[in-house]
């Protein structure tokens, strides 16, 4: 397609799935659900057709540096004033970087719209349940195809409230009502980071004598990092060092990195297909996208990129070192997300942006598999608690052999997707070069230990859910069956996608252009084709080996302790009760956050609640009260003085009334000597006047 | 001593007076009336006096003083009738003629 059509039609991409929301939303309880569902899947379908347009557009731009479509559908902020000014633009940029998220939000958005429609059949609320979650489609494209960081935070904040509603989503449960409004919270610290940073952005990138007015596009945000290096440091941290961080503090919560990955594990309360949309393939991505998208940023400070990277490879160990002993199928995977978010972090934390975005890409289709397949189990078992579940291979056979594709690929066995974005992930860690020296190196060694429990616990899954005897309620047999063709064939879909995923990014030993990479290339400043670079190739292979060794042994370990020989696991639970203990109750972290955050805060709540009540309310009564005293003097001094004043006027003329009333003796003789007197008085005036 | 308007005048002030003291100092009614009767009578010697002394108060229709005092003395006696009349209800009713006594009208 032309890119200037391209370029005016790049809005729709989020406005389709837009309208779709508002017509389900407002009409769909009035129509039948077959509508509702067609509406609902259409929308995301059109959606992933233009993106798809947008792609090959893309392509066809034959200079790989212009491959960038900005429209700017309207001037959102702006401000002018002597001596500088200050100008948003909502506008949307299609480049390969924005044009990859949108084609993996919408295509396995419309997977997972699909699967829905299998899933939620039955339920009472289904036009609630496709509303939201093509509103979350809209923030999610909103958020990727911004143009400046401000936009985006519209859509960072519109995803955020859309994972609320629908983790929320059977809010009758108080439970899963709660779940919701924890990961709100939780995301809402985060959100604060993201935009004190950006204040701080935009409060560094002023000039003082410069009268242009700034603009917040990611374009004039690079072009302005010049400015950022040169400024003074802030209590000797550099300025583009506090916003990165600042940033990435978002992103912690939005990517349920440490500290704030708590609201993710409860975020399994809600229906399966959105665990497996938002809490998997797109929302908690969108950390990652923002951090790549900055990489601009990221780069100018060294510093913030050590702790992107020790903060997710860190998580990446700690996440599955909890997933270990967890009995929830859902949360097994929850904490898999998270983990795997770190390895994403830790991509880009070393500078291997474009690696990160093929973890994320490769990630998305194994996880999501990995989730829907899990709904598709729960829908025949109707629980989630693995040890009632076993065996199921038999009764499930589409949903274990796909299951079992994206059980390869995220242990990391070649050739799958898993394997090859995994591995150069490691291999970047192992090259990279950080400023603290052999951090490098026990980071790889962190991704390494992640990559063996990861395998390990994904094989404990595995064969818990899907092999040995069923061991839930004997009757329940007779109602397990496979899931509908609906719900089935986005499984395939998936499962082929993890199968050749990994031929967008074949390592440099095969000799094959690394079409992503390629891709990305122009849009970072650096990417993570330091894969094809470096030419280490013997590092590289190196690398290969031992990543897949480690994977084999957490294969090995879990088969042995959970088909082999089964009573080993009680054995060694009951050797090592407090280590089996803190993993299982996840480290504590949420009973720590809930004395240590939680109840101060609702203290302090209800202290102001008190003093509300008590003080404001007090001053209030007060003040009624001192109104009505006041009130009161004052109507004492109106009876007494007003109308004593009246009541003497009246009384004074009495006086003289009784006083005029002494005259009327009644006695003629009186009066005749009056009228003399009267007389006598005018005699006198006659003669004076 | 020249006899002439101011005489009269004089002669006629005093029985004014005469007339004001008796109307003041009466305790008997018709003593009031009599002097009633004075003061309108020293009015008329007024009036008489002025007409023969100023000719030219005198109009065309004739002696104007003359017929004043014609009118006076008739005012009089009606007068004297009608106050006699309430004297007589008067009586009728309390039994005496004692000015001191008609103080029912006190307010």
């Amino acid at each position: 397609m032309n890119p200037e059509t391209m370029n005016n039609i790049i809005f729709l991409i989020p406005l389709i799935p837009l309208i779709g929301a508002a017509v389900n939303g407002l009409s769909g309880r009035r129509v039948s659900n077959r509508v509702v569902h067609v509406i609902g899947c259409g929308s995301v379908l059109l959606s992933f057709l233009i993106s798809v347009l947008g792609f090959f557009t893309l392509l066809s731009i034959a200079v790989p540096s212009r491959r960038v479509l900005i429209q700017s559908v309207y001037t959102w902020l702006s401000a002018q004033w002597t001596g500088g000014g200050f100008m948003v633009e909502a506008a949307f940029r299609l480049d390969p970087l924005s044009v990859v998220l949108c084609l993996v939000v919408t295509g396995v958005g419309f997977l997972i719209h699909l699967y829905s429609v299998g899933y939620m059949a039955g339920d009472r609320s289904q036009a609630r349940y496709f509303a939201y979650l093509n509103l979350f489609t809209f923030s999610m494209l909103v958020l990727v195809l911004a143009d400046n960081p401000l936009l985006m935070f519209v859509g960072w904040e519109g995803v955020g409230l859309c994972s609320y509603l629908l983790i929320g989503f059977w809010f009758t449960d108080v439970e899963k009502a709660r779940a919701g409004m924890k990961a709100f919270i939780v995301n809402r610290v985060g959100d604060l980071g993201f935009f004190v940073g950006l204040m701080f952005l935009v409060w560094a990138l002023f000039e003082p004598g410069n009268p242009e007015p700034i603009g917040l596009s990611f374009d004039s945000l690079a072009a302005g990092m010049p400015r950022l290096l040169d400024a003074e440091p802030i209590w000797g941290i550099g300025i583009a060092t506090w916003i990165a961080l600042l940033f990435f503090i978002g992103a912690t919560g939005k990517s349920a990195q440490i500290p704030l990955y708590v609201w993710l594990p409860d975020a399994m309360a809600g229906p399966t297909p959105v665990s497996a949309f938002i809490h998997a393939a797109t929302m908690v991505t969108a950390g990652v996208y923002m951090v790549v998208r900055l990489n601009f940023l990221y780069l100018a400070s060294p510093v913030a990129m050590t702790v992107v990277a020790v903060v997710g490879a860190l998580t990446a160990l700690y996440a599955a070192v909890i997933a270990v002993a967890q009995n929830d199928i859902k949360r097994v995977l929850a904490y898999s997300t998270i983990s795997q978010l770190g390895y994403m972090f830790l991509a880009a934390g070393v500078g291997a942006f474009a690696t990160g975005i093929f973890h994320l890409t490769t990630h998305a289709f194994f996880k999501a598999l990995l989730f829907l397949g899990a709904g598709s189990v729960i829908h025949a078992v109707h629980h989630n608690d693995m040890n009632r579940m076993g065996g199921l291979k038999s009764y499930l056979p589409v949903t274990y052999l796909t299951f079992l594709v994206a059980y390869l690929a995220i242990c990391g066995l070649a050739p799958l997707a898993g394997f090859v974005s995994k591995d150069e992930i490691l291999f970047s860690v192992f090259t990279a070069h950080l400023p603290v020296p052999g951090l490098a190196f026990m980071l790889g060694v962190l991704g390494l230990a992640g990559a063996g429990l990861t395998a390990f616990y994904m094989t404990r899954l595995l064969l818990l859910t899907f092999f040995g005897s069923f061991r839930g309620e004997p009757d329940q047999k007779q109602h397990l069956h496979e899931s509908p063709r609906v719900m089935t064939g986005p499984l395939i879909v998936l499962a082929g996608l993890t199968v050749l995923g990994g031929v967008l990014g074949l390592p440099a030993v095969t000799h094959l252009p690394h079409f992503l990479s390629n891709f990305l290339n122009p849009v970072l400043e650096r990417s993570g084709a330091g894969v094809h670079q470096s030419g280490a190739v013997a590092l590289e292979v190196g690398v290969m080996i031992i990543s897949t060794g480690v994977a084999l042994v957490g294969i090995l370990i879990g088969w042995y302790l959970y088909s082999k020989k089964p009573t080993a696991v009680e054995t060694l639970a009951n050797r090592f009760t407090f280590a089996h203990r803190l993993l299982a109750n996840k480290f504590y972290v949420d009973e720590a956050y809930q004395a240590l955050i939680v109840k101060p805060v609702m203290k302090l709540a209800a202290l102001s609640g008190l003093f509300d009540l008590k003080g404001i309310d007090g001053i209030v009564h007060f003040t009624s009260r001192t109104t009505t005293k006041l009130s009161f003097l004052i109507g004492w001094e109106d009876n007494k003085v007003v109308d004593g004043a009246v009541n003497s006027l009246a009384e004074t003329f009495k006086k003289l009334g009784d006083a005029a009333q002494r005259l009327q003796t009644g006695r003629v003789q009186h009066y005749l000597y009056a009228m003399v007197l009267g007389i006598f008085v005018l005699f006198i005036f006659r003669l004076l006047i | 001593m020249p006899f002439n308007l101011s005489s009269f005048l004089i002669v006629a002030a005093v029985l004014f007076t005469c007339g004001v003291f008796t109307v003041l100092t009466r305790r008997n009614v018709i003593g009031i009336l009599m002097g009633i009767e004075l003061i309108m009578n020293s009015a008329g010697l007024n009036f008489v006096a002025f007409n023969r002394y100023m000719p030219e108060a005198q109009t065309a229709a004739g002696p104007t003083g003359q017929v004043f005092t014609l009118f006076i003395i008739v005012l009089a006696a009606a007068e004297v009738a009608v106050a006699l009349a309430i004297v007589l209800a008067l009586y009728s009713k309390l039994r005496s003629i004692d000015v001191e006594k008609f103080h029912e009208l006190s307010g």
